[in-house]
Parts: structure tokens; C-alpha cells; sequence
């Protein structure tokens, strides 16, 4: 273990060179402002704002490659980190999954809030690593299933008055006959074909969605969406004999509702990770894993490709419809701007940042991406760009993902963990 | 009528499909060399028509009203930071993950492009930005029932630029070192390396070449529509890579061919179905020519050796 060897002129240069681009890049952007007037453009000149950027750039080129320079050769601190928390595995689920039921006891709304929202990404991550992760099959469009369970539960309960439970299997259904309904022309293409295909998919129904206004509302939407029941029972503060406070007699409060709403995502959440476990070992699940490593050698063995592309669509459009019914009943609104391609890029992160096909992975990922832009809740402004540099800083530091090691779903003796690295991305 | 009404629409077609084929030159060339989806690409346009206005107010500042030379300049100037925003998009994203499995780089160049709308939006604001006709006027070619056929200096102008960069693009990429040491990247990048091909060099000038010819792309779409905001780079792209993918996604021709056909389908679309419904429409013939041509209609087969 030695460390590189420590040359400050070559470094200053480097970071120099750095300061150089930086100014090329920002003294147009920053350095000068658009202000629109009533006669005309007028430009705003902000030269302190790039030099401090340009200063900044340089300084912190310096200290990135200091550090560097310090930093042994050999393990990099992140995978050793990951390798820690995959061998940790074993006890890192269960714990996550105590806190996760128990989280309400010790947090206050906010937190449970956020909970919510981030058992929500969980969930779609899961429903997406069917497709991805398991499948091989890329799918830039997953919210187009999520819009369709959310209006689903959005128009029959405002048409039909329809309960959550009664609508939330005819979502499920809903979205899984639009996964078909994609599965079908997609079948033959592959890669990025495939991605541009689903990407448009995904367009399609939101530009339906914002057009088609006398069944969807167009862009304002379907409001006033009836909330979830515990078997009948309401949460709202009327005092009937059919809510919730007033069934067991105790005073109500707000913060019920959203305990039952946690408890309700998480339940969703954990079913797709059983069913997506189970299926695993199942002939159906099996062939996933199959086409993914090579479809040629499937279709060579007698696996009919076609069912199992289209089964892989429409299970994972299954829970993407079962998430979207639930963010129409927490929201009580929805709107076709919910549902842009910004959503679709950001549950693909956080599944390939997980690590494809790691069920542990894509909830610490979701935790990680949704819990850490909720800290940003302040500066609003400045929270997409964050988001965006660290989406591209987490990928260059773990393109395998959080969780780097995988266990096979079947095994002759043992099932001796693997690297991410031996594991195929499949073509599709 | 029909006939005008028709000819109308063709000429608005052509005139769109010329700027996203000139965006979808910068996509399919991306593509051809190291097989990745540049998101970003659709950024650096809107990027490249930030630039240029700021360019041209800037040059009006100054006192410089004669068009073509403020257009020329502001031209020049957005062209060289573009460039330098396509150089250093490759450097940070994309070259620290090459070779790294193929979800990676998508997933860093979606990143990026939120990136980059974002700084633009945080740079400067999310309004409208808008710029009063700098070549206004045209001739009218035709008038049947009442219904005249107008083609405008600007669409003249738009064909005409876009014709001579792909004309001049088509040289660069058939006749000089380095279109060839591009051609043989696209071939075999490992191959390359090992006769001698700077491979890093190459990439890092192909993203330079689609920046610039997305910067001019966006100087166009500024001229053209006379306003433009942060958000213009996302369904630009999306339609520009449409575009790539029906041309069959690597193939050059294929690439301006497909943005000729999604301007088409958008503009004879609008002017006899449904406007808002323009984008179903290209998105729709793109599923469907690639159910009957999977490769697009330009784009080799791809043949996998077992």
C-alpha cells in the first residue's frame, strides 16, 4: 500500500487547466444574466458570481486531487464500504425491515411523511427491478403504469364510488393489460431500440393524459379522490360512528391517517418483494433470469421468449399500477404533471444505483436518493441540480451499484454469493 | 386549397425536420461510436440557443445591428462554449464510465441532463426568454381559393444552413483523418486503439462536432420560433433521438432522413388532424415502422454470432 506519488506542480496545473474550462464554460452563463424588460432583453453582468465559481472549481480540483494523491492504491474506500454492507447483509434486512415496521412509534408526521414517499419509490423500484433487473429488458417508461393505476383509482372512485380496496385489483389489472398492450410491438426489439420505444410509450399516455380532458380532466386534472378505509372505517375528524377515532374511542388526530397510509405502502411494498422473491424460483422467474444472460441459448433450450417478455411486463406494470392507485389516495389528486419522464429516470436510478436485481440495494437506493433530496426540501431551487451531480458522482463511483455482490436465485449445492460483475445486463 | 394547403405543410415540415436532423446527427454519431445514449445531447442544443441569444443581445449592446454579422458572430461565439460543454459533458460523465456496463452511462447521462437544465434554470430563470424577428419577410409561391403559400426568408435560410453543415459534415466524415479515424472507431473502437487511433481524442471531438451542430441547431430554433426556455432541450431530444432510431440509429443519412420524416408527420399532422396530439403521431410511426424494421430504416441488421 503506497501512496502516488505527490507532485504539487503538475497539480497545480491540472487545477489551473480546471479553473480555465470552468471559466470557458460559466462566463457566458453565469457571468452574464437574461433579464427580459418591457423594451426588449437586457443583460445583467455578474462577474464576482464567476469568479467565485471559477475559484471554486479551482480549489476544489486542488483538493480532489490532494486527497487523491494521499489516498492509498488499492481498495477504494466506496467498495470497501459496499463489500461491508453486502457481507453485512444478512442482519443489514432484517434490521432495516424492524425500523421500517416500527418507524411510526418513534417519529413524528413528517418523518412518517417522508416515509410514505420514500416506501413509495421502494416499491416502484421493486416493481421495476422485474423488468430490469430480472428480465434484462430496459424500460424508460415505467410511469406510464404508474399514471394508469393512479387515474384508474382516480376515475372509478370518482365515477363509480369505488373504495380503494375494491379498485386497487382492477388497477393492478389495468396497468398489467397496458404492459401488454406495450410488451407486444416491443417484442422483437432490443437495447436501445427498446428504451426509445418505452420512452415514447411513456409520453404517449401523459400527452393523452393532459389532451383527452373530458374523461381525464386534461390538465387540472381528477381531484377530491376518496381515501383509503380500514375496513370501513374513515379517518377524518367528523366524529361519525364510522371513523376510525370514533370506533375505538379514542380523540382524533391527524397523524392517524398517515400512520394507516404508512402502513399501507409498506405492506404493498414487502407484498412485491415476496411475490418478486417467490417468482424468482419459479419456472417463470427462472426463464427471467435466462433471457437476460442470453436470450439466443433460451430460445435454443425451448423457452418460449415471447410469454416471458410479456408476463416480466406485465408484473412489473402490475405493481407500478398498485403504487399508482396509492399515490392517487394519499394525494387525493392527480395530474398528468406527476407523471413525467423525470419520474421513469428516477426509479430506473435508483434500481440500476441499488444494483440491478438487488432487492436489499434498490431500498437502500430509494432511501438514499428520496430521503437525501427531502434534505434539500429548502432550497428548492437547487435541489434538481443536486440531484443530477449526484446521480452522476454515485454512478462513476459504483456503476454496479450499492450492492455489488448477488446471490444466484438457484444453486446445485450452496448459493455461494457472486459479483454484480458476473452477472449479465441483459440485451433487451 | 388542398393543393396550397398541402404544400404549406410540406414546406413547415421540412423546416423542422432540417433542425432535428441536425440534432439527430449529433445522437446517431454518439451512438455509432460508443454505443450509448448521450441525454444530455438534447441539453446541449437548448444550451446552444441560451448561448446564442446572449450572443446577439450582447452584440446589440455593443452597437452591432447589421444581422448577418451579429448572427455570424453570436454564431461563432456559441459554437466555441457549446463545444467546450459537449468536451467536458464526455470528459466528467461518460469516459470515467466507458467500458462499464452498459445501464452506467445512461444512467450518468440522464443525470447529466437534469444537470444541465437546471443550471440553466438557476442561471437564467425559468421565464420565457423571447427575441423579436431578426429576418423577417418572404415571398408567396402560390394562392389557390384564397389560401397563399408562404415561405419565409428564415425557412430559406434554415434549409440552406442545414444543407451546407451537412454538406461540409459529410466531407469531414468521408475525406479527412479524422472522419476516417471516427469511421474506424465506429468499426471496432479496440481494434483502433490498437493500430494507433487516439480512441479518446476521436470521442472527445465527435461529442465537440454534435455540440457544435446542435449549437447551430439551436441558434435556428431561436431564429425561427423567437423564443426559447430552459425546458426546450427535453422534447427536442426526445424527438431529434425518435428521429435517430427511425433512421436506424448509427447511419448519418439515416439520421437526417428520420428528422425530415418526424418534421413531416408533425406538420401534416397538425394542419389535418389534431395539434396537440402531434407528438402521439411521431411517436406512433416510430413504433410502428420499427415493428415491420427493427434496425430503422437505414440502420444494418444487427447480427448476433453465437
Amino acid at each position: 500500500m503506497s501512496a502516488r506519488c505527490f507532485a504539487p506542480v503538475a497539480m497545480l496545473r491540472d487545477a489551473g487547466l480546471s479553473a480555465l474550462v470552468a471559466l470557458g464554460l460559466f462566463v457566458a452563463l453565469i457571468g452574464l444574466r437574461l433579464v427580459p424588460t418591457d423594451n426588449g432583453l437586457e443583460l445583467q453582468y455578474r462577474g464576482w458570481l464567476l469568479l467565485a465559481v471559477v475559484v471554486a472549481v479551482f480549489v476544489g480540483r486542488l483538493l480532489l486531487l490532494v486527497w487523491r494523491a494521499g489516498r492509498p492504491v488499492g481498495t477504494p474506500t466506496p467498495r470497501r464500504l459496499a463489500e461491508g454492507i453486502t457481507r453485512a447483509g444478512r442482519w443489514v434486512a432484517p434490521l432495516f425491515l424492524l425500523l421500517a415496521l416500527t418507524l411510526p412509534l418513534y417519529s413524528g408526521r413528517y418523518v412518517i411523511d417522508v416515509g410514505i414517499l420514500v416506501m413509495t419509490y421502494v416499491m416502484l423500484g421493486w416493481g421495476l427491478n422485474i423488468v430490469v433487473g430480472l428480465a434484462g429488458l430496459l424500460d424508460l417508461g415505467y410511469v406510464a403504469f404508474y399514471a394508469v393505476g393512479a387515474y384508474s383509482y382516480a376515475l372509478f372512485s370518482t365515477t363509480f364510488h369505488l373504495g380503494f380496496w375494491e379498485t386497487l385489483p382492477l388497477a393492478g389489472l389495468l396497468a398489467a393489460c397496458w404492459g401488454v398492450i406495450l410488451g407486444f410491438p416491443v417484442l422483437r426489439l432490443r437495447g436501445d431500440y427498446l428504451a426509445i420505444v418505452t420512452l415514447a410509450f411513456g409520453e404517449i399516455i401523459r400527452v393523452v393524459l393532459i389532451n383527452w380532458t373530458s374523461f381525464t380532466g386534461g390538465p387540472n386534472g381528477v381531484s377530491d379522490i376518496p381515501r383509503p378505509t380500514l375496513f370501513g372505517l374513515k379517518f377524518n375528524a367528523s366524529g361519525d360512528p364510522d371513523t376510525f377515532s370514533a370506533f375505538f374511542g379514542i380523540d382524533y388526530s391527524i397523524t392517524q391517517r398517515f400512520v394507516f397510509l404508512y402502513y399501507v405502502i409498506l405492506g404493498l411494498a414487502l407484498l412485491t418483494n415476496w411475490v418478486s422473491l417467490r417468482l424468482r424460483r419459479l419456472p417463470l422467474g427462472r426463464a427471467w433470469e435466462a433471457l437476460r444472460e442470453d436470450e439466443i441459448a433460451c430460445r435454443a433450450l425451448g423457452i418460449n421468449v415471447t410469454v416471458t417478455k410479456l408476463t416480466a411486463f406485465a408484473i412489473g406494470a402490475t405493481f407500478g399500477g398498485f403504487a399508482g392507485a396509492f399515490f392517487a389516495t394519499r394525494q387525493g389528486f392527480v395530474s398528468p404533471e406527476s407523471f413525467t419522464f423525470i419520474e421513469s429516470a428516477l426509479v430506473l436510478a435508483i434500481v440500476v444505483l441499488g444494483g440491478l436485481g438487488s432487492q436489499l440495494g434498490v431500498a437502500l437506493a430509494a432511501l438514499v436518493m428520496i430521503g437525501g433530496s427531502e434534505l434539500f426540501r429548502d432550497f428548492a431551487e437547487y435541489r434538481m441540480l443536486v440531484f443530477g451531480v449526484a446521480l452522476v458522482v454515485m454512478m462513476i463511483l459504483r456503476p454496479r451499484g450499492l450492492v455489488s455482490g448477488r446471490v444466484p436465485s438457484v444453486a446445485l449445492r450452496s448459493r455461494k454469493e457472486i459479483s454484480a460483475e458476473l452477472v449479465a445486463q441483459g440485451r433487451g | 386549397m388542398p393543393v396550397a394547403y398541402a404544400l404549406q405543410q410540406l414546406i413547415n415540415g421540412v423546416t423542422l425536420g432540417m433542425i432535428y436532423g441536425l440534432i439527430a446527427v449529433g445522437y446517431t454519431m454518439v451512438y455509432g461510436i460508443i454505443g450509448m445514449i448521450n441525454f444530455a445531447h438534447g441539453d446541449v442544443f437548448m444550451i446552444g440557443a441560451f448561448l446564442s441569444l446572449i450572443g446577439l443581445t450582447l452584440l446589440a449592446g455593443f452597437g452591432i445591428t447589421y444581422v448577418p454579422l451579429a448572427i455570424a458572430l453570436a454564431l461563432i461565439a456559441a459554437c466555441g462554449i457549446a463545444a467546450l460543454y459537449g468536451w467536458t459533458v464526455e470528459r466528467i460523465a461518460y469516459r470515467p464510465l466507458r467500458g462499464s456496463f452498459r445501464l452506467a452511462p445512461l444512467i450518468s447521462a440522464i443525470g447529466m441532463s437534469i444537470v444541465l437544465q437546471n443550471f440553466v434554470q438557476v442561471s437564467q430563470g425559468a421565464r420565457d426568454l423571447n427575441l423579436q424577428p431578426l429576418i423577417p419577410g418572404g415571398m408567396s409561391l402560390m394562392e389557390q381559393d384564397g389560401f397563399v403559400v408562404q415561405l419565409s426568408w428564415m425557412q430559406v435560410v434554415i434549409s440552406v444552413v442545414t444543407l451546407a453543415l451537412l454538406a461540409l459534415f459529410t466531407w469531414l466524415v468521408t475525406r479527412t483523418p479524422l472522419g476516417r479515424a471516427m469511421r474506424a472507431c465506429e468499426q471496432d473502437l479496440k481494434m483502433a486503439s490498437l493500430l494507433g487511433i487516439d480512441t479518446d481524442r476521436t470521442i472527445s471531438l465527435t461529442f465537440v462536432i454534435g455540440a457544435v451542430l446542435a449549437t447551430v441547431a439551436g441558434m435556428l430554433f431561436l431564429l425561427y420560433y423567437g423564443s426559447i426556455n430552459f425546458f426546450i432541450g427535453f422534447s427536442a431530444g426526445v424527438k431529434a433521438f425518435t428521429a435517430a432510431v427511425l433512421g436506424g440509429i448509427g447511419s448519418l443519412p439515416g439520421a437526417v432522413l428520420g428528422g425530415l420524416a418526424i418534421g413531416l408527420i408533425e406538420s401534416f399532422w397538425s394542419g389535418y388532424a389534431s395539434v396537440p396530439y402531434k407528438n402521439v403521431a411521431a411517436f406512433s410511426v416510430l413504433v410502428i415502422v420499427l415493428i415491420f424494421m427493427p434496425s430503422g430504416l437505414l440502420g444494418r441488421a444487427d447480427i448476433e454470432k453465437v
